[in-house]
C-alpha cells in the first residue's frame, strides 16, 4: 500500500523554475495556500501558473515568481477583482497571459485530462479573447456542417497542487463543501500532483465524514499528500472553516503600497514552514474566527 | 443619476420590475442573475408571471420558494446541484438567461467588463472575461447598466461580449443561439428588435424623456414608433420586492 505523505518543502523539491503549475480550487475558494507560500518562499522562478484565480495568482505575480499566467478569471470573491493581480497587469509587468472565457477554461483542463489537443467550443467567436490572443487557434468541423470552432489547447501542466477537506495516505481525495470545482480534472491533467488536506485519515473513515459522491480524488492521479490543517487559510474551506474576510482584506490592502506588501510577506507569507504560520495565526486567535 | 421616485414608487423598483419582464416567456430555464437588482428580478419574476424558471442560491444549489437577497438558503428547499461544472454544462445547452453588467456597451450591444484601455497592458484591468464569451453565444443574455450616461460608448475598448454586428460576421450554426434579450438601465430598458438590429429604446422610466435618454447616450438610440413608459410594479409586485426579497434595502446600493 502506497504511503505519499510529504511536507510541502518536499514537493517544492519536486520543483523546477520555468515549470507549468496548476492549482486547484475557485477564486478565493480552497486553494492550496501552504503548497502557495512554499513556492513564495523558495528559489523557483519564472514559473507558468494556470488557475481558476484566487490569492494563488495574485500572491504569485505580485511577487514575480509567475512570469505567465493562463486563467479563466482571477478574483477574491468578496473582494470581485483581485488587487495585486490587477496591479501587475495595469502596470505592465505581467503581458504574458492567456485570458480564457471560464467556461472554456474548463475545457482546457478536460482536454488535458483527456489527453486531446484541444476541445472545441463556441465561446470566444467575435471576442477579444480570440482576438487578443494570437495563441489561441479556430478549427473546423470535419463534418457536413463545416463550423468554424474555437480549439481550446489542453493545458499541460508539470505539476498540479490541490487542497482537500480529507485525504488518506494513499492519495484518495474527498471534499466536503459545495462543489469539487475542477479538482479531478486538475488532478488528472498533471504530469505530478500534490495534493494537500485538512487531515490525513484512515481509508476506512471516509464514509464517517461523507457520502460516497464526495470521494472524487482517486489516488492514481496523485503523486503526494500533505497534511496541512488551515491549509487554505485564508480562502474559505466549507465545513472546515469560511474565509477568514479580515485576513483577505488586509492582504488586498497592500496592493497599494509596497512596504506594506513587503512586511505582509514577511510577517506572514514567507514564514518557514506552514506550522509556524499556523502558530502566528493561533496568536492572533484567527484560526477559532475561522471556523465555521 | 437622479433619485426619480413616482409617488411611493422608486427608481430601483423600475428597474427591477424591467429586468424580470426580460424573463417573461422565458418558461422553464436556468435564471442566473448576478447582482443586487438583478437577483431581485429573477426571484419577482419567479414569484409572479413566470413560475418555471429555476434559480439558484449563487452557491451551488437550485432552489425552490421566496428567498431574500443575500439571505441564508440553509433552510431553504434545495431542487437541484448546480456545482461550477454543471452551470457551465448548462451554458452550452442552453437553457439559461444570465444578467451580466457591462462597463462599456455600444449601440450593437458589444460589451466590455474587462478591462478599459490596451488590452495587454490596460488602464484598468476589471473583471475580464468571466463567462461573457460562452454566455452571448449560447442563451439569452440581459445587460444591468445602472448607470447608463458612464456605460454607454461609442465604441469599446475589449469587447467580452460581442454585439450584433460582431455576430453577424459568423455563420448561422454559429450564432442561431444569440440573443441580447434587453439592456436596462436607470433610465429606460432597450432592445435590439430594430431592422438593423442596433439598441432601440423599448421603455423609458416614469418621469424619463426621450431628450434625457438620448443625451446620457454617446450613440444615436434607435426609435421606432411611440416609446412607452416603463411597467410600474404592481403593489404585489412592490410587497415582495420590499418585504421579501430585499427588507434592508441592499437593491439600493447600487445606485451610487
Amino acid at each position: 500500500m502506497p504511503d505519499k505523505r510529504m511536507t510541502e518543502d518536499e514537493v517544492i523539491a519536486d520543483l523546477e523554475s520555468g515549470m507549468t503549475i496548476g492549482i486547484g480550487g475557485w477564486g478565493s475558494r480552497r486553494k492550496p495556500m501552504s503548497l502557495v507560500r512554499a513556492i513564495l518562499r523558495s528559489d523557483l522562478t519564472d514559473l507558468h501558473i494556470v488557475s481558476y484565480g484566487g490569492p494563488d495568482v495574485g500572491i504569485l505575480t505580485a511577487s514575480g515568481k509567475a512570469t505567465r499566467v493562463t486563467y479563466g478569471f482571477v478574483s477574491l470573491d468578496s473582494i470581485p477583482l483581485e488587487p495585486h493581480f490587477r496591479a501587475a497587469r495595469q502596470a505592465g509587468t505581467l503581458e504574458d497571459f492567456m485570458e480564457l472565457d471560464e467556461g472554456a477554461f474548463y475545457l482546457g483542463l478536460m482536454a488535458a485530462a483527456h489527453r486531446v489537443p484541444f476541445y472545441p467550443t463556441r465561446a470566444g467567436l467575435g471576442t477579444a479573447m480570440l482576438s487578443e490572443n494570437p495563441g489561441l487557434k479556430t478549427v473546423t468541423s470535419p463534418y457536413a456542417d463545416g463550423e468554424e470552432l474555437v480549439a481550446i489547447p489542453a493545458f499541460e501542466m508539470d505539476a498540479v497542487l490541490l487542497h482537500m477537506n480529507r485525504a488518506d495516505a494513499k492519495g484518495n481525495g474527498q471534499f466536503l463543501g459545495p462543489d469539487l470545482y475542477f479538482d479531478d480534472l486538475f488532478a488528472m491533467a498533471g504530469k505530478k500532483t500534490y495534493m494537500s488536506a485538512e487531515k490525513i485519515i484512515p481509508t476506512a473513515q471516509f464514509l464517517d465524514e461523507g457520502p460516497v459522491h464526495t470521494l472524487r480524488i482517486p489516488r492514481v492521479h496523485v503523486d503526494g499528500v500533505i497534511e496541512a490543517p488551515m491549509g487554505a487559510h485564508f480562502t474559505e474551506c466549507p465545513p472546515d472553516y469560511g474565509r477568514d474576510e479580515a485576513f483577505q482584506k488586509e492582504y488586498a490592502a497592500t496592493a497599494k503600497d509596497p512596504e506594506a506588501w513587503a512586511q505582509f510577506r514577511a510577517d506572514w507569507l514567507e514564514l518557514e514552514s506552514h506550522e509556524a504560520y499556523r502558530a502566528r495565526l493561533n496568536e492572533r486567535g484567527l484560526e477559532q474566527r475561522g471556523q465555521s | 443619476m437622479s433619485e426619480q421616485s413616482e409617488g411611493d414608487i422608486t427608481l430601483d423598483e423600475i428597474c427591477v420590475v424591467a429586468i424580470a419582464e426580460a424573463f417573461r416567456g422565458d418558461g422553464e430555464v436556468l435564471c442566473n442573475p448576478m447582482g443586487p437588482v438583478p437577483v431581485i428580478a429573477g426571484r419577482l419574476a419567479r414569484a409572479t408571471f413566470e413560475p418555471d424558471l429555476m434559480l439558484t442560491d449563487t452557491i451551488a444549489y437550485a432552489i425552490e420558494g421566496n428567498l431574500p437577497f443575500g439571505g441564508d438558503s440553509s433552510d431553504a428547499v434545495i431542487e437541484s446541484y448546480m456545482p461550477f461544472r454543471s452551470i457551465f454544462d448548462q451554458v452550452w445547452s442552453g437553457k439559461r438567461h444570465v444578467v451580466m453588467g457591462a462597463s462599456q456597451i455600444d449601440r450593437h450591444g458589444n460589451q466590455n467588463f474587462a478591462a478599459i484601455g490596451p488590452y495587454r497592458k490596460p488602464k484598468a484591468q476589471l473583471l475580464g472575461m468571466r463567462g461573457a464569451p460562452g454566455n452571448l453565444i449560447n442563451h439569452a443574455t440581459t445587460y444591468w447598466v445602472p448607470n447608463q450616461a458612464r456605460a454607454f460608448s461609442e465604441t469599446v475598448d475589449v469587447v467580452s461580449g460581442p454585439g450584433y454586428d460582431r455576430i453577424a460576421e459568423l455563420p448561422e450554426a454559429s450564432r442561431s443561439h444569440f440573443e441580447i434579450r434587453r439592456v436596462v438601465t436607470d433610465l429606460g430598458a432597450y432592445d435590439f428588435e430594430s431592422e438593423d438590429r442596433t439598441m432601440r429604446v423599448r421603455s423609458l422610466h416614469p418621469g424619463v424623456t426621450l431628450d434625457q435618454a438620448q443625451e446620457a447616450s454617446p450613440f444615436e438610440l434607435t426609435v421606432t414608433g411611440d416609446v412607452p413608459e416603463s411597467r410600474r410594479p404592481t403593489d404585489e409586485e412592490l410587497a415582495l420586492i420590499r418585504d421579501v426579497f430585499d427588507p434592508k434595502g441592499v437593491r439600493k446600493s447600487e445606485f451610487r
